[in-house]
């Protein structure tokens, strides 16, 4: 997949003081769905912003498609679809009204049958001529959706798509992220719901105070979920860890009182058995076992805590 | 290339606007003028003299519309801008691929589109209580639009540099009804005396004013090349601002 976003040691260092975003670089791929998980004021509306054109970068540069977003913000800002965290709408229009206000925006010209289409699939089409403050915070929401898809931009902006949306409503989404996906868009969405990366994304980002601490593939991540850690207590401190064992890449913990070994659980033979055995050949007795497993949220809260 | 289609949808979208709120937009103006008319034309001014060889009722036509055209300009223009700044949908038109310029073009195009409706409706209504000729038709027309389209941009940067309503509101009503008042929109400047005379020269409206009467009468307070100068330098320099203002992001983008 070819790289459609480039991020490169961006900064933003508000009027205020604020260093919004930390000399932060990334590379989004082409057609990829991708999370950036972070809690509130980590800095990933104002990294979106910058993107998209709403905030100025202090210093380094951004390109998407290997357009620069501030020399060629028209052919940049035509290719990016926003959908706002705020439920900023025009509230005295119609919500079809204020849809094709949004393609005009973008330089193209009334489409009735894509604009009719884009309404039926967000289920907006009973509200169509309704207005905007007539409507719930979901439906709104959907609103948004619709006007940032109004354009058919290739690379979808979701800011907090979850914010204040009921259960169904997120599934709904979720699957029409899915469907843009299959018709190769790239979708880039900021959450602090560990829940929501976990079920549409395919690479997680974590921000915190600026700066991104972690890009992985959410595969990996979730194996590392699936990783478990066998913590053998021993009954006499241990100087080293023998060589019959060093197949099994232990972990000397607490100075020789402890052992670590991690495991698959999802693996059809986890090792325990054959190490316990090993261990006992190696003549080390045993005090006590036992086991723990890292979630990704675990992964999330250890490193936006260090 | 410029974003046709954009600047295009802005102004279709603030037209619709107005449309909507039509007895606000374009009836309250045409009342409110239409009492000038009855209280200053028809009962004060037929106990009033001539001015110029023209009877006040008259006199008094190209000021009025020049009071609601620039007031109504000022408020149109910075309201369209500031709604969308207080409601958080100027990040879409942030967003969107469109220059400054568009921008500018789909906003005062439509506030000022808007006031020069209002100029020629009241211009209309005029007729129905004093006897207008306009002697300058074309001459008329280019003030007119010269002073929307000036004003609105004027509105324009008020609706960038307000942070609340009360802000808003304050420019208008401490410095421009002031200036319009004062500006020769019920008398001849001739009349002040000398003194005042020489203080109304330094408020610009007296100069559009004066440079629209004399399109109508043939008669004015200042030269007609003056009054163009003048109009035509507030216009480049509100242009000016507006250009920094996008330049630098104040107020619209951190």
């Amino acid at each position: 997949m070819s790289t459609i976003i480039e991020i490169d040691e961006v900064n933003k260092v508000f009027a205020t003081g604020e260093h919004a975003v930390k000399n932060l670089s990334l590379n989004i791929k082409e057609g990829e769905i991708i999370a950036l998980l972070g809690p509130n004021g980590a800095g990933k509306t104002t990294l979106i912003s910058m993107i998209c054109g709403i905030v100025s970068p202090s210093s380094g540069k951004i390109k998407v498609n290997g357009l620069d977003v501030v020399d060629d913000y028209r052919k940049t800002r035509s290719m990016i679809g926003l959908v706002p965290q705020e439920l900023t709408l025009e509230s005295f229009e119609t919500v079809s009204n204020s849809i094709k206000f949004s393609r005009g925006l973008f330089g193209k010209k009334g489409n009735k049958i894509l604009i009719e289409n884009l309404i039926k699939q967000l289920s907006l089409w009973e509200k169509r001529n309704t207005k905007i403050m007539e409507l719930s915070g979901g439906m709104k929401r959907r609103v948004l959706i619709a006007k940032a898809l109004s354009h058919e931009p290739q690379i979808l902006f979701l800011d907090e798509p979850s914010a204040g949306v009921d259960v169904e409503l997120r599934k709904e989404m979720w699957e029409i992220i899915k469907n843009l996906k299959k018709d190769g868009a790239t979708i880039i969405l900021t959450t602090h719901y560990i829940e929501e990366a976990e079920a549409i994304a395919d690479r997680v980002g974590i921000i915190n105070n600026g700066e991104l601490l972690l890009v992985e593939e959410k595969k990996e991540l979730l194996s590392k979920m699936g990783s478990k850690t066998l913590t053998i207590e021993l009954a006499s401190k241990i100087k080293s860890i023998p060589k019959s064992l060093s197949s099994y890449h232990l972990q000397l913990l607490n100075n020789g009182e402890k052992l670590a070994f991690n495991y698959k659980s999802n693996d059809e033979s986890t090792g325990i058995t054959s190490l316990l055995m090993d261990i006992k050949k190696a003549d080390i007795k045993l005090a006590d076992l036992s086991t723990s497993q890292t979630s990704l949220e675990e992964i999330f809260v250890d490193m936006v805590n260090k | 290339m410029i974003n046709l289609q954009a600047i295009k949808a802005i102004y279709v979208f603030e037209m619709t606007r107005t449309f909507r709120t039509l007895l606000q937009s374009l009836v309250s103006p045409v009342i409110s003028t239409s009492l000038y008319f009855i209280v200053f034309g028809t009962a004060i001014g037929s106990r009033m003299q001539d001015i110029s060889d023209v009877p006040y009722g008259a006199f008094i036509v190209p000021g009025l519309i020049m009071l609601t055209v620039l007031t109504q300009s000022i408020s149109n223009a910075s309201f369209g801008i500031y709604f969308p700044k207080f409601m958080g949908t100027i990040n879409e038109i942030l967003s969107a691929p469109l220059s400054a310029f568009e921008i500018v073009l789909g906003y005062v195009g439509a506030a000022a589109t808007k006031s020069l409706m209002i100029g020629i409706i009241i211009f209309i209504t005029a007729h129905f209580f004093v006897e207008i000729n306009v002697l300058h038709p074309i001459w008329m027309i280019t003030f007119l639009v010269l002073t929307c389209v000036t004003f609105s941009l004027f509105g324009f940067i008020i609706g960038i540099w307000a942070k609340n309503f009360e802000q808003l509101n304050l420019v208008p009503l401490l410095i421009v009804t002031p200036l319009v008042f004062l500006g020769g929109s019920f008398y001849s400047i001739s009349m002040l005396p000398d003194f005042w005379q020489k203080v109304s020269f330094f408020n610009p409206v007296v100069y559009l004013i004066s440079g629209f009467r004399w399109s109508f009468y043939g008669s004015s307070d200042v030269g007609i090349e003056i009054s163009l100068i003048a109009i035509v330098i507030f216009a480049s320099l509100c242009m000016l601002v507006i250009y920094r203002i996008f330049k630098t992001g104040y107020r619209i983008k951190q």
